[in-house]
């Protein structure tokens, strides 16, 4: 077919420890043994394919998608907050203008979703989702309220902590993240095996925002700092074989 | 300053709320996009054919040149704005979501050479704590024999990466996703 063309420098996204990492299968989060692949992972050198991804501009988000106390006629229930941080990479840079959508359950611990069985009260005047662009520096901000924990049927008396469910693009294929934000304190946090499938304390630790009382505006709402670090690349390109 | 990255957790069974509006995509391609014409049938199936209907499936993909819609590309060649190349969809009861497209043209490789056409794909589910990338590559086409990552993977498992013609629906490909079991579909380590 077409003639090979130049080779393309590619500088790749530096790889994951995977003890900062929850493996794929953690026989004590019980959904995990019927879901998670069994065969190991195929190493891919990435290619162009997974050093592009989707990048999204302004267009696609409102400028009141961050606050998510006032997305219907009268305010939530629950104590109102603010999640502020920043996104960065690996070497600390900013990772500017990228997406950010957040989900969450209601102040009662509800989520407004059909699957969602959790005998707790929906709150008409809470939808719980959230999108936002960090700015150029990487800093981005949520107007929100506590969620709530709730049940569920992993074990006897199962109870997720109080989280808020983050999803990240940033620049590549390579650097997109799903994760969740914990609540510092908790006392629900050393029970819960979705995060403590993350071999690390330290790398724990990376998913519990810090209460901020700097952040917190007087009268109004408390405050909480999380940032979040994605992938960054290598240092040097790599051309051809 | 400590600057690991941060760990990857489930999407959970509820992330649909999160991902409704403008950013849950099915037409990946609009008409009058050019290429071939593709409706993608995907079905997410855990187990031995048990149907999973909490999945979400992400799509990233070049144009009909062979070319992606981002600044990291340097090809040499046009992007049509209105075409971003990203889809994403969460599947339904039976384990299914459609993404109606275009046939992507060929990327090059890292050796230079050129890869054989296809879309990279993200795979989240409730009980996988991180996502599981995939690729979709097209049955049946010449280029998938000198694909250097389809060689990447043994032979008896290349079918797994494979969509399939659908008999009697033009322009209709079917690929599975198993997440489980005999016919685990091949994840890559990215
Ligand atoms: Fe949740």
């Amino acid at each position: 077919m077409t003639s090979p063309a130049k080779p393309p420098v590619i500088t790749p996204y530096r790889r994951l420890d995977p003890k900062t990492q929850p493996p794929l299968l953690y026989e004590p989060y019980r959904a995990s043994v019927e879901r998670a692949p069994r065969k190991p992972l195929i190493l891919l050198p990435q290619t162009l394919s997974e050093i592009t991804g989707p990048v999204y501009g302004h267009g696609d988000i409102q400028a009141t998608d961050n606050d998510l106390t006032r997305q219907h006629a009268g305010e939530p229930q629950g104590q109102r907050i603010l999640v502020t941080g920043r996104v960065l990479d690996d070497a600390g840079r900013p990772v500017p203008h990228t997406l950010i959508e957040i989900w969450q359950a209601n102040a009662a611990g509800r989520y407004i979703h059909k699957a969602d069985r959790n005998a707790a009260p929906l709150d008409p005047n809470f939808s719980g989702t959230g999108r936002t662009l960090t700015d150029a520096q990487g800093h981005y901000r949520f107007v929100t309220i506590q969620p709530g924990a709730y049940p569920w049927g992993n074990h006897p008396n199962a109870w997720r902590p109080r989280h808020i469910h983050f999803s990240l693009f940033g620049t590549a294929f390579a650097t997109r993240l799903v994760t969740q934000m914990y609540f510092q304190g908790d006392p629900l946090i050393p029970f819960d095996p979705l995060l403590n499938a993350i071999p690390e304390e330290k790398a724990r630790e990376r998913l519990i925002c810090k209460f901020d009382p700097n952040l917190t505006e007087p009268d109004w709402a408390l405050a909480y700092r999380f940032d979040v670090i994605l992938r960054g690349r290598e240092a040097t390109p790599f051309e051809g074989q | 300053m400590d600057y690991t990255p941060t760990p990857s957790q489930t999407v959970g069974p509820f992330f649909m709320i999160g991902f409704a509006g403008p950013l849950l995509i099915s037409h990946i391609a609009a008409p009058g996009v050019p290429g071939e014409r593709v409706k993608l049938v995907c079905t997410v199936f855990a187990g031995e054919n048990q149907p999973v209907n909490d999945a979400l499936i992400e799509i990233w993909q070049a144009n009909a040149e062979g070319k992606y819609n981002h600044s990291g590309d340097p090809q040499e060649k046009p992007v049509d704005p209105s075409f971003l190349g990203f889809g994403r969809q969460g599947t339904d009861d039976l384990g299914v979501c459609v993404f109606h497209t275009i046939k992507p043209g060929r990327v090059p490789a890292n050796d230079g050479s050129l890869q054989a056409p296809h879309l990279v794909v993200g795979v989240f589910t409730r009980g996988v704590l991180q996502r599981l990338p995939t690729r979709i590559y097209f049955a049946g086409d010449p280029a998938n024999d000198s694909d250097p990552v389809l060689a990447l993977v043994p032979a008896a498992r290349r079918v797994t990466l494979l969509a399939q013609p659908v008999p009697g629906e033009p322009e209709t490909w079917r690929f599975d996703v198993h997440l489980t079991g005999a016919r685990e579909t091949v994840f890559f380590d990215i």
